[in-house]
């Protein structure tokens, strides 16, 4: 259904808006580093583990440095300046460091050899990241990949192992993404726990073991079933950087990762999670891994119909803070959603209308189109229904990742069956509806498209809204979701600290260059 | 008066069922959802459908007659004890018995993330055409929003002086909402401000039952609109003389 008539001046304009609103929140960006970010510094030059009491390392070594006022140069080059005058790898420094035997700010400083070591071990970390990346690019040509739109389902049952043969078994049943939802409360912790994990609610603990634990169970159900299986975890919250870096080490194919997300609906202090979220999203491009964006949400909290300009301003200010990241648009899940209550006439007319138009104002981008959430009731029959026509409006307008609704959604996390009747049901859709795509088009001047131009048009006056006041001001105003989150307020703002003028990250300008990435695009 | 499922006959008892059992499906598998049904007591209990989950799991949808019948006019169910009144009603209510305006706080509080609920309840534009709370003029709505400790709840209670606490609780995986619940019950009655506030908790799996068992005033579950939760707090603040 390519042919929704939108105007493109409008477009042009929209996307200039979103490019000034990202130009200005950069600058803020740019000046200032914060504790998640330099420990995940720590991580990628190989510091794992936990002390005593449980207490991550790299959460140590940034304390320690905070203590010594030394954060605002950046943890590499201390860590750099430690490697080099002990002649220890980053890892043994940390645990004497745990141990309380040294402290990196109270070594002699050598500027130059601090830096030559600190990107020795970026060096080291960037290998083995674009070794992952080409790891998945081999298994994707040689396994091959479901058909779009994919088919994405969570598994929630706090227990890695338990989320393991719910996983194993949606891949068998049709399922080509699978996500495993973080324990309730995550996203406000502000260190990333450790090893494998058996306890959680809602969800499970997002831990590099168990990262590691999933992978290798998709990989083999994969190379069974003939098809490469993504995963999917939240580079979000506090520790977004430390778990877009945990990603990319074991081989992650998708990330929720949305710092509006986070000021929304988490109540994360805004300027915390969009510095965060610049290095974790520069993460994310260079590992090659998709973002998924939670526009979604908005209607949540909004209604669909009123609300859904403000689900197309973010996506165009999404899409130009991920550029400034180095994501190319392949790599931008941009979410919406399925949210539109099922009495009103014409439902299905309103969202195709929406789906088709962000398709194609975001041609290359795999949107990423979540099910009905809000009015999904406990009538498991009628909900039933409601994703069949989800998934309809999902595969006649070419989504990309299809985040399958559940007829249990409001009752339970899903149980086996429940995630397989969902498989089901978007199987018999997609293969009903796939090439009646091509072969139908909107009527010009139609409902469909007016329904699209007043989304469009809506959607540039809040971005020129956006641009006068800028992003943070906005977000004050509760332009989006109607939610207001004032600038100092929220959770992690004594985490972020203004940058010096040596303040040195090694990895911002090989991840932005794409150093060691063969084959040019993703 | 003694009643059964009904199909398509009176008290015919005909049920619906489905679940999945942990092993392949096979003609044993099939047998095994025959027994088991059988032995909860189904009567013409028929295999209509088994599906593979994979994995070594097999999906059954069954039906099947129960003997079982209940007395219904043996039923008793604890309810709201309130009569629902509309938006302008309970406005004009507020004016007249109470006099000053009435301070609602709601939140979802613990690690629970989830506000759509809440925000049904809260929100200005309300839900299902309903107004929230935030636009009767009559009252002060506080949205805290997600995943606030009960103790924030509770200085924000004091601080703004609340008359009425709307505590929503999403996640009840392994009934986590339970001790976080009753935590607010037990810290608001360490504080002495337990008789001086209108208690109520809300969620999909929150029946007014439990709630009073957890020592709450009032509990609403799924369908709950704002005028509802709206008139049983007026109607409990004046039958308690809260000042």
């Amino acid at each position: 259904m390519p042919n929704l008539h939108l105007d493109h001046e409008k477009i042009a304009r929209a996307r200039i808006a979103a490019k000034r609103i990202a130009a200005d929140i950069h600058g803020v960006i740019a000046a200032h580093t914060t504790t998640a970010v330099e420990r995940t510094v720590a991580r990628l030059f190989g510091i794992d583990g936990v002390d005593g009491d449980g207490v991550p390392l790299a959460n140590l070594v940034i304390e320690d440095i905070a203590r010594g006022g030394g954060l605002s140069r950046g943890a590499a080059l201390l860590l750099g300046n430690a490697c080099a005058t002990l002649a220890l790898s980053p890892q043994q420094v940390a645990e004497l460091l745990a141990s309380g035997r040294v402290s990196l700010t109270k070594l002699p400083f050598r500027p130059d050899a601090a830096q030559a070591t600190a990107d020795t071990y970026a060096d080291l970390a960037l290998r083995r990241i674009a070794d992952r990346r080409r790891e998945r690019e081999q298994l994707i040509s040689t396994l091959g990949e479901g058909q779009r739109p994919h088919l994405y389902v969570i598994v929630a049952t706090g227990n890695i192992y338990e989320d393991v043969t719910q996983a194993r078994a949606a891949a068998r049943a049709g399922a080509d993404i699978i996500a495993v939802i973080r324990t309730t409360g995550q996203s406000l912790l502000d260190y990333v726990p450790f090893g494998a994990t058996t306890e959680g609610f809602g969800g499970t603990y997002a831990t590099q073991e168990n990262f590691r634990i999933m992978r290798h169970a998709l990989d083999e159900v994969g190379q069974e079933l003939k098809r490469y299986i993504r995963l999917v975890n939240y580079a979000s919250g506090l520790c977004m950087p430390e778990i877009a870096a945990m990603g990319a080490l074991e081989r992650l194919d998708m990330m929720l990762n949305d710092a509006l997300y986070g000021i929304l609906f988490r109540d994360i202090n805004m300027q915390r999670t969009l510095v965060d979220q610049y290095f974790s999203r520069l993460i994310n491009g260079y590992a090659g891994i998709i973002i998924n964006t939670g526009e979604d949400n908005y209607l949540t909290t909004a209604d669909a119909v009123e609300a859904a300009h403000t689900v197309l301003a973010s996506q165009f200010i999404n899409e130009q803070l991920a550029h400034l990241s180095g994501l190319p648009d392949e790599q931008i899940g941009l979410g919406h959603a399925y949210e539109i209550d099922p009495d009103l006439p014409d439902s299905l007319l309103l969202e195709l209308a929406q789906a088709q138009m962000a398709r194609q104002i975001f041609p290359r981008a795999p949107l990423k189109y979540m099910p009905p959430t809000k009015h999904m009731t406990g009538n498991i029959f009628k909900g039933y229904t409601m994703n069949a026509m989800f998934n309809l409006t999902s595969v006649l307008t070419g989504q990309g990742i299809h985040l399958l609704g559940m007829l249990t959604e409001a009752i339970h996390t899903p149980h086996l069956q429940d995630r397989y009747l969902a498989l089901e049901n978007a199987k018999y859709v997609f293969g009903a509806a796939r090439a009646l795509a091509d072969d139908v088009s909107f009527i010009a001047g139609g409902k469909a498209e007016q329904r699209a131009d007043h989304v469009l048009t809506k959607a540039l006056l809040l971005l020129m809204q956006v641009e006068r006041v800028g992003l943070m001001e906005a977000i004050e105003q509760g332009v989006f979701a109607d939610v207001k989150r004032g600038r100092f307020g929220g959770k992690g703002l004594d985490g972020v600290v203004k940058r010096a003028p040596d303040y040195y990250n090694p990895f911002l300008v090989p991840m932005l260059e794409r150093r060691y990435l063969t084959g040019g695009e993703a | 008066m003694e009643i059964r499922p009904y199909g398509d006959t009176l008290n015919d008892g005909a049920m619906q069922l489905s679940f999945t059992l942990p092993v392949p499906p096979s003609p044993e598998a099939k047998e095994a959802a025959k027994q088991l049904i059988h032995r909860m007591g189904f009567e013409a209990v028929s295999v209509v459908h088994m599906g593979d989950l994979g994995e070594g799991f097999s999906f059954f949808v069954i039906y099947a007659k129960t003997p079982v019948a209940i007395d219904f006019s043996a039923i008793s169910v604890p309810k709201v004890d309130a009569k629902h009144m509309g938006f302008y009603a309970i406005n004009d209510y507020i004016r007249q018995e109470i006099g000053r305006k009435v301070v609602v706080l709601g939140a979802c509080t613990g690690t629970d993330a989830h506000t759509v609920g809440l925000d049904a309840i809260m929100n200005m534009k309300g839900y299902a055409g309903e107004y929230g709370l935030e636009r009767y003029p009559e009252i002060v709505a506080h949205n805290l929003g997600s995943q606030v400790p009960n103790e924030t709840l509770i200085a924000r209670a004091i601080e703004l002086q609340a008359d009425c606490l709307l505590v929503s609780q999403v996640v009840t995986q392994k009934d986590v909402h339970i001790p976080n619940l009753t935590q607010l019950v037990e810290l608001l009655e360490a504080e002495g401000l337990r008789d001086r506030l209108v208690l109520i908790c809300g969620g999909p799996r929150i029946s007014h039952e439990l709630a009073i068992e957890l020592g709450y005033d009032a509990g609403f579950g799924p369908g709950t609109l704002p005028p509802h939760v709206a008139s049983f707090v007026v109607q409990e603040m004046v039958r308690r003389r809260l000042p």
